[in-house]
């Protein structure tokens, strides 16, 4: 994207920052459990609260999912790593330190392909990814005077993927965080989930005059809770950017934060807390040192990621690009068109996917992938029937409504329903026969050359049929029958 | 009969398993000496009515058959070990009313093998110190006096002061300390008793009250070579819970014991004779040389030529950890709160408040030798200096078995002497902490008396995880040296009495 300014042309340069929730059963380094939404204070060990002689011990299944995310990332994997505390003071704290990685995290350099709305892809550098422990929650407005601390999350592990300054307008950060959102998902690594929490973004952005490469000042705006916010706020925070050194100014490195009702950005209040957060290796916890055993181990039981997935959509179904994302952009998605698609038409499967099974899953909020109101097994029933001329497509929309009304299987449908359609020649040019004979001037005008009038003759025999008439016959012997 | 506070731990097993005396006689005996003598304050709480409770659980036990290795034994656990549902301080004001609901790991094994626990020891505050004189709860006084100036109360050294004091004046028979760069061996030889600084990672820091994570072991402290090695093989093992504890078996260090050293090659660095050695000191050092000679080994001049950056590196990677490991103390979860007008106003009082002075020090030049800039300049060279001060033994252990230096540069001095300069207060830990440097297992034992009558204390110096070597060596010089004297008040004498072989 360019921003045209009043001295030039801009450029947004934009890298994120994402705090990812690890989904595992215990948190980074305490057997506390880690699910949302307890009670306060309810998922906390003595670990997690900082108490004295508390040590941390590493979660196996942190590291694996790590790993299984750096895997999914195309990164390399640091078969050695490092925790370090990053240390400062605050009230959900409680150790007055954070235990990050911080020079040698578990995963370096990696890319993810960023998929844009156009239909083409622009891979995207991932700078680094490690682990590190959340915070607990301050809590400021229950009362005058007092803040309350919850420390559930205390402790529960993050993954922070940061990626290189490589994306250029707010569409593609959005598409950064739609696709990272659907790898993290297939890998089941964390869930996602923007508004729980369980991923938060950073972003930093500058802007730099078109066809410079130099990296201005950045400012980082923290904790953007859902992907339109993240938007939004880029593209206020390049504008400010841009009128800033427009107006002759300079921008100064500060955190923001974004103010969702405003739509702007803020600077933090930072000078009191002008932090020198005084890493150092935690002496607690020795290097972190995995076998390539275990990354192989893992790199075996990756799934199917979304852009092998797509181009095998494209290739197996021959779906053009834009359908193949769609159907891989969620795990379930995928799996349900796949089932349909098995061994049949692939863009028919894909359109009914697409068109009539998504506008109903979108209906209504009890509709999910686990209860969904067609079965993929089903739909895929109701396409053979169409190929095999047992119903129209036409016929197939009202057949489509009854599953989703009935939960029926479509052939038992189209019996109980008698739907089936209208093959017969006979049937057909009688039907024909009757239309004609009702209307004998329209057909004279389209004798006449009036060819327009030809579809509303299919309408009304297909009335007749009550629908069921096999289109293609229809449209073929009525065009004989004009012919005569 | 001996006295049952004069025993040792092995004595007092054997009367006990052949039912002389009971547990709770055992007990109470030590009971009645703690409160005669509160004068030298070495315990910060008293735990009487659980002691003898479990002083009778532990004649229970022993009348049922399943008598434990210590079971019955009276032992005194240092302020650091968190101990559940009892007042636990480390001896800072910082931790008031601080009752843990968890019990250490090392405490719990001493427990799980039938000891009793007679109260939580005095030391230094978060174990900063060499004199036991930064405890929120008042100096330790060390039950020998000197011989020139009875009047004149002596410091029992530091940090684990009160465990030294305790074990010396025979109010505990043997006491856990931690030591982080000297803190079980400078004060086992001030007070005349022996205490080990195992292998870094043979003991379980879970529920320590952590002072520099990188550093800090838990030991025993006892009236003999034996006693300890007894402790140890409860106290030591792999623990889950720390993952610096090593997961490596726990020999029978008390069968280490067998007083043949023929053949072992000793090391004696010629660096460890700095200026202000005293001579008595140097005295004792040479004579123990001749013992070990008598007994079969081979003494050997070794060089540890990075010896003289120990104390400095020491004074970075130490208070650098620690300036992490306490920002938990801020007020807001346990212990001392001091209310403020915000967050950082109650941190700021809260911690100024709840910290001496030595502690301060430490947490601001920690946080100073980690900040911006200073960082590579003090914390990575002294990692590095650290690297080297470790390959220093290493190579050492290439030629020898063991190594032979004194414990302290001095016998103790009086409370208030050395304050003015922390550093003539630091260098009190320069023969230890090389050895806590590399994480190796350093022993001090009794060797012999200065002329004033007081304690002088040899460590040896033993491989990574070798403490067997370590304890044998160390039987052969505790036999040698005859340390039979005691400190004031234990024999019925108002001075010290008895002798020692060593010394002047």
């Amino acid at each position: 994207m360019i921003i045209q300014g009043e001295t030039c042309d801009w450029e947004i340069v934009i890298g994120l920052e994402v705090h990812a929730q690890v989904i595992s059963n215990s948190k980074l380094f305490s057997g506390a459990p880690t699910e949302f939404g307890g009670a306060p204070n309810n998922q906390v060990s003595f670990v997690d609260a900082g108490f004295p002689g508390m040590l941390p011990v590493i979660n196996e299944k942190c590291v694996e999912q790590a790993v299984r995310t750096g895997l999914g990332l195309k990164a390399k994997v640091n078969l050695t790593s490092v925790f370090a505390r990053k240390n400062y003071f605050y009230a959900d704290l409680p150790q007055g330190y954070q235990i990050s990685q911080y020079d040698q995290p578990i995963i370096g350099e990696g890319t993810l392909l960023i998929d844009l709305d156009d239909g083409s892809t622009r891979p995207i550098g991932i700078e680094r990814l490690h682990l590190e422990q959340d915070a607990g929650k301050s809590i400021h407005d229950q009362h005058p005077s007092k803040s309350f601390i919850d420390l559930n999350r205390s402790g529960v592990a993050l993954m922070e993927i940061v990626s290189k300054p490589d994306m250029r307008s707010p569409e593609e950060a959005g598409a950064y965080l739609t696709k990272l959102r659907t790898i993290l998902r297939y890998l089941g690594t964390c869930d996602g989930n923007m508004q729980e929490g369980s991923m938060r973004c950073d972003a930093n952005v500058s802007v730099r005059p078109v066809g410079s490469t130099e990296l201005r000042t950045r400012c980082e705006i923290k904790n953007v809770n859902s992907i339109r916010f993240v938007q939004q706020a880029i593209e206020y925070e390049a504008r400010r950017h841009i009128d800033v050194y427009e107006s002759g100014g300079d921008i100064k490195q500060e955190t923001r934060l974004f103010d969702s009702v405003k739509g702007e950005t803020r600077s933090m209040r930072s000078k009191e807390h002008a932090h020198d957060y005084r890493y150092f290796p935690d002496p607690d916890l020795l290097p972190l040192v995995i076998s390539q055993e275990l990354v192989d181990g893992i790199k075996a039981t990756l799934p199917e990621l979304p852009d092998e997935k797509k181009a095998r959509f494209m290739s197996e179904y021959g779906l053009n690009s834009y359908d193949a994302g769609v159907m891989v952009a969620e795990k379930d998605s995928a799996e349900f068109f796949e089932i349909v698609a098995k061994g049949r038409d692939g863009k028919t499967a894909a359109n009914w996917v697409m068109g009539d099974f998504f506008a109903t899953m979108n209906s209504k909020p009890e509709y999910t992938w686990a209860n969904p109101p067609v079965s993929a097994e089903n739909l895929g029933r109701m396409i053979d029937l169409i190929k095999d001329g047992t119903i129209s497509t036409r016929l197939a929309k009202d057949v489509f409504i009854f599953m989703v009304e009935s939960g029926k299987d479509p052939a038992t449908i189209v019996e109980e329903k008698g739907l089936k359609q209208v093959t017969d020649t006979g049937a057909i040019e009688a039907a024909i026969d009757a239309v004609f004979a009702a209307n004998p001037d329209k057909v004279a005008e389209v004798k006449a050359g009036k060819d327009k009038l030809m579809g509303w003759f299919v309408g009304q025999v297909m009335k007749a049929t009550q629908g069921k008439a096999n289109p293609g016959m229809l449209n073929e012997l009525i065009a004989k029958k004009f012919k005569e | 009969m001996t006295k049952l506070t004069n025993l040792t731990i092995a004595d007092a097993l054997t009367g006990l398993s052949k039912g002389d005396f009971s547990a709770v006689e055992l007990t109470s005996a030590h009971l009645d000496a703690m409160a005669a003598k509160r004068s030298l304050n070495a315990y910060i709480t008293e735990t009487p009515e659980l002691a003898l409770e479990q002083a009778k659980e532990s004649d229970a036990r022993r009348a049922a058959g399943r008598a434990g290795a210590l079971d019955g034994i009276p032992l005194g656990i240092k302020d650091l070990f968190a101990t559940k549902d009892v007042l636990t301080t480390a001896a800072s004001h910082i931790l008031d009313g601080f009752k843990p609901q968890y019990e250490s790991t090392v405490s719990q094994k001493l427990k799980d093998a039938g000891s009793v626990m007679l109260g939580k020891l005095n030391l230094d505050e978060f174990a900063m110190g060499s004199s036991n004189t930064t405890s929120y709860h008042g100096n330790v006084v060390n039950p020998w006096k000197s011989k020139s100036d009875p009047a004149k109360q002596l410091v029992p050294g530091g940090s684990s002061g009160g465990s030294g004091a305790a074990v010396a004046a025979r109010i505990a028979m043997g006491a856990t300390g931690t030591d982080t760069g000297g803190s079980i061996r400078q004060p086992a030889a001030f007070c005349g008793v022996t205490g080990i600084k195992p292998t870094y990672g043979r003991c379980s820091r879970w529920g320590i009250v952590a002072f520099a994570s990188s550093l800090d072991q838990a030991g025993p402290m006892a009236r003999t070579v034996k006693d300890c090695a007894l402790m140890l093989n409860v106290m030591a093992g792999h623990d889950p819970k720390d993952s610096t504890s090593a997961p490596i078996a726990v020999p029978d260090f008390a069968a280490a014991l067998t007083g043949d050293i023929r053949g072992l090659k000793v090391g004696i660095p010629k660096e460890y004779r700095p200026d202000g050695l005293s001579d008595e000191v140097n005295k004792v050092w040479e004579q123990g040389i001749e013992w070990l000679k008598a007994a079969g080994a081979t003494p050997v001049e070794i060089t540890l030529p990075h010896t003289k950056y120990a104390l400095p590196t020491y004074y970075i990677v130490a208070p650098a950890e620690a300036s992490s490991n306490l920002a938990r103390y801020d007020g807001v979860r346990f212990g001392l709160r001091v209310k403020g007008d915000s967050l950082d106003d109650m941190y700021k009082k809260t911690r100024a408040a709840g910290f001496g002075a030595e502690v301060r020090r430490r947490i601001m030049i920690g946080t100073y030798v980690l900040s911006a800039g200073y960082y590579d300049a003090y914390y990575t060279k002294a990692q590095k200096v650290r690297r080297l001060i470790a390959e220093d033994f290493k190579k050492a252990f290439e030629t020898v078995d063991v190594i032979l230096t004194p414990t302290a540069p001095s016998a103790a001095f009086g409370i208030g002497d050395n304050t003015d300069d922390p550093v003539t207060m630091w260098l009190n830990d320069v023969f230890t902490i090389p050895t806590s440097l590399a994480g190796l297992p350093g022993l001090s034992l009794p060797a012999g008396l200065s002329a004033d009558g007081l304690p002088m204390g040899l460590q040896l110096i033993g491989r990574p995880f070798d403490e067997e070597t370590v304890f044998k060596v160390a039987g052969v010089m505790e036999s040698a040296a005859g340390f039979t004297a005691t400190p004031a008040g234990v024999a019925g004498n108002e001075t010290n009495a008895g002798s020692a072989r060593g010394g002047v």
